[in-house]
């Protein structure tokens, strides 16, 4: 659902699909280290991925209010004196739950991934060794 | 740092601002949002080196096109069928041309529904004229229009459709089809005026009806539980906006004899022949276009409207049974109780479908979904009471048509609340998907249509047509 735009700047690092898949539980993972708003967020995952992945910045908000309307996140607008109102967003228990659960599964990925990778590395130890 | 912000990007930021605002998915919340985003992006640029013309620029570009933004906060929004339609275009907002040639075409078949409705006058049929002249040509005149006008009417909703959707010949001839086989017997049979074969096909024949249309609506893709739901949800906001039109008409209506009685002109006949029938008529297509060309305005009411009065009918419902168990007093068999009875079941289950196609299938349980629960079990136990006072009087009488429809349509809502009570339950311990519910509703569907067109087609044979 996060179509091309969410990953149309040229020099694309992460396919866009892959972006899409962990947009959520990335954004749950930095909200559940505190409240925190939109380009705050985006900083954040800039920062964690070394600046790999990059969105379309206005694709975040959507998602964010996807997230609060399945209830994982809470929203409010803090006003400081003399500043422009801005978004903040909190992690909510049901969106732990939903965290934990997307972390499970992205760790059998990622775990079946890192077996795969490993068998294909002592595959082709095997066959450079028999052949050498 | 933020309010030293030059002149001619505060302007433009305002400009992208109002733009972002037409798109119709894009809410003033959201745009605050972005912008205040967009300010912090820019004041971050800045401090890094670039000017402030730049920065904007390249805040814009990775802000994303204004298009594509849209399109993702309007899938965030709703997953109806409609808005992906009208999305799967380039552009959110449809040229303001064609918006207006629907308007007029529209216009037009709701003109051609009015006058179409007045054509029997021609030949002498009129009972909105005048109550005074002759009371068994009124009477007459009133059984012509109690079985053919919504005869006259939908078609024209149906011929709307067909232009809209661009509906190929054999879609048209299918809903045409099942409005000839309905006009035949209503017509044809040799019913006897006033009697209750001939009222019951009269009340059954609106939903036949409306389910041909919801064919044509749903541009002959009527298989499927999404587009169904999107047809209930259609029937539900045609339904809103029609009784607000309605109340409006009426003030209007009011207010017109009142204002036109102190100038001492009786406006009363006009408004009685015309203006009423011919307003309540041309408003079904108007409405229908409304729904339609205006849907975020009763989209945000919808939900609202359920989680207002599916409380109040559980309340209602609950309070019926517990009087009843109180005062002894089980359900009166009278045949006005029970038609009141079924009505009252009807109206619950339209809210819970309503309630169900407004709302989010991939949601867990809310306290909304318990109080719906109630809502249907109460339902159920009120019509299981019905159903024995029914059968009760036909061991005691025998069958009438009225008694037999009355048992029909208790058997067809009970089977739907039973199993509905059922799937709600599982979906509240957490053992099923909503998306069950969704199905067998929109599945049972055509139960509804099968059951009034035996009753329209069937009965009156079957009870020698009194």
């Amino acid at each position: 659902m996060y179509s091309a735009a969410m990953h149309e700047r040229g020099d694309a690092r992460i396919a866009k699909d892959l972006v899409a898949a962990s947009a959520m539980p990335l954004v749950l993972a930095i909200l559940e280290e505190g409240e925190s708003y939109g380009y705050a967020i985006l900083k954040r995952i800039s920062e964690l991925s070394d600046g790999e992945m990059e969105w379309t910045d206005g694709m975040l908000y959507p998602l964010l209010h996807r997230l609060d309307r399945l209830g994982y996140v809470e929203a409010r607008w803090v006003s400081p004196e003399g500043g422009r109102r801005r978004r903040y967003y909190r992690i909510t228990p049901r969106g732990q739950d939903a965290l934990s659960e997307q972390r499970r599964q992205w760790e059998i990925v990622a775990g079946a991934l890192q077996n795969a990778w490993q068998s294909f590395r002592i595959h082709k130890f095997a066959l450079s060794a028999v052949e050498g | 740092m933020e309010s030293a912000i030059d002149p001619s990007v505060e302007s433009q930021i305002r400009e992208w601002r109002t733009y972002l605002l037409r798109r119709s998915t894009v809410h003033d919340l959201d745009v605050d949002e972005l912008e205040d985003h967009l300010r912090a992006q820019i004041s971050d640029l800045g401090a890094a080196g670039l000017s402030e013309d730049e920065s904007f620029l390249v805040a814009i570009k990775r802000m994303g096109g204004v298009n594509d933004l849209s399109r993702e906060f309007a899938r965030e929004r709703s997953g109806q069928l409609w808005k992906q339609l009208v999305l799967a275009g380039d552009t959110v907002r449809e040229r303001p041309a064609l918006e207006y040639v629907r308007l007029l075409v529209m216009l037009g078949f709701a003109a051609a529904a009015a006058l179409a409705f007045k054509v029997p006058a021609l030949f002498g049929l009129d009972p909105f004229a005048d109550s005074a002249a002759g009371s068994t040509s009124g009477e007459a005149d009133a059984s012509f229009y109690l079985r053919n006008g919504v005869l006259l009417t939908l078609p024209f909703l149906v011929g709307f459709f067909a232009w809209k959707r661009s509906l190929s010949p054999r879609v048209v001839a299918v809903v045409g089809a099942v409005f000839v086989s309905a006009a035949i017997p209503l017509n044809l049979y040799p019913l006897e005026r006033g009697g209750d074969t001939e009222v019951l096909a009269s009340l059954h024949l609106p939903i036949v009806l409306w389910l041909a249309v919801g064919v044509a609506y749903l541009g002959g893709a009527w298989r499927g539980d999404a587009p169904r739901m999107d047809f209930v949800r259609f029937t539900g906001e045609w339904f809103i906006y029609y009784t607000l039109i309605a109340l409006g008409g009426v003030v209007l209506v009011a207010l017109t004899l009142g204002v036109f009685e102190a100038i001492d002109i009786d406006m009363l006949p006009v408004i009685q022949s015309w203006v009423l029938p011919c307003g309540a008529v041309g408003a079904v297509v108007v409405v229908a276009w409304l729904v339609e060309a205006k849907q975020s305005v009763i989209e945000n009411i919808a939900p609202v409207l359920t989680a207002v009065f599916t409380p109040l009918f559980a309340l209602m419902l609950v309070a019926a049974l517990v009087g009843m168990a109180f005062t002894g007093n089980i359900i009166d068999a009278e045949r006005d109780v029970l038609i009141l009875l079924d009505a009252l079941l009807v109206l619950v289950l339209g809210l819970l479908l309503y309630a169900f196609s407004a709302r989010d299938s991939d949601a867990r349980p809310t306290l909304l979904d318990g109080v719906q629960l109630v809502l249907v079990v109460s339902a159920l136990l009120i019509d299981v009471l019905a159903l024995a006072a029914i059968l009760g009087r036909i061991s005691e009488f025998g069958f009438t048509p009225n008694r037999a429809a009355g048992l029909g349509l208790n058997l067809v809502l009970l089977v739907n609340l039973a199993w509905s009570a059922w799937l709600l339950l599982g979906f509240l311990r957490g053992h099923r998907a909503f998306a069950d519910l969704h199905r067998w509703q929109t599945a049972y569907i055509p139960v509804y249509g099968a059951w009034a067109a035996l009753v329209v087609v069937g009965f009156p044979p079957l009870f020698s047509f009194a």
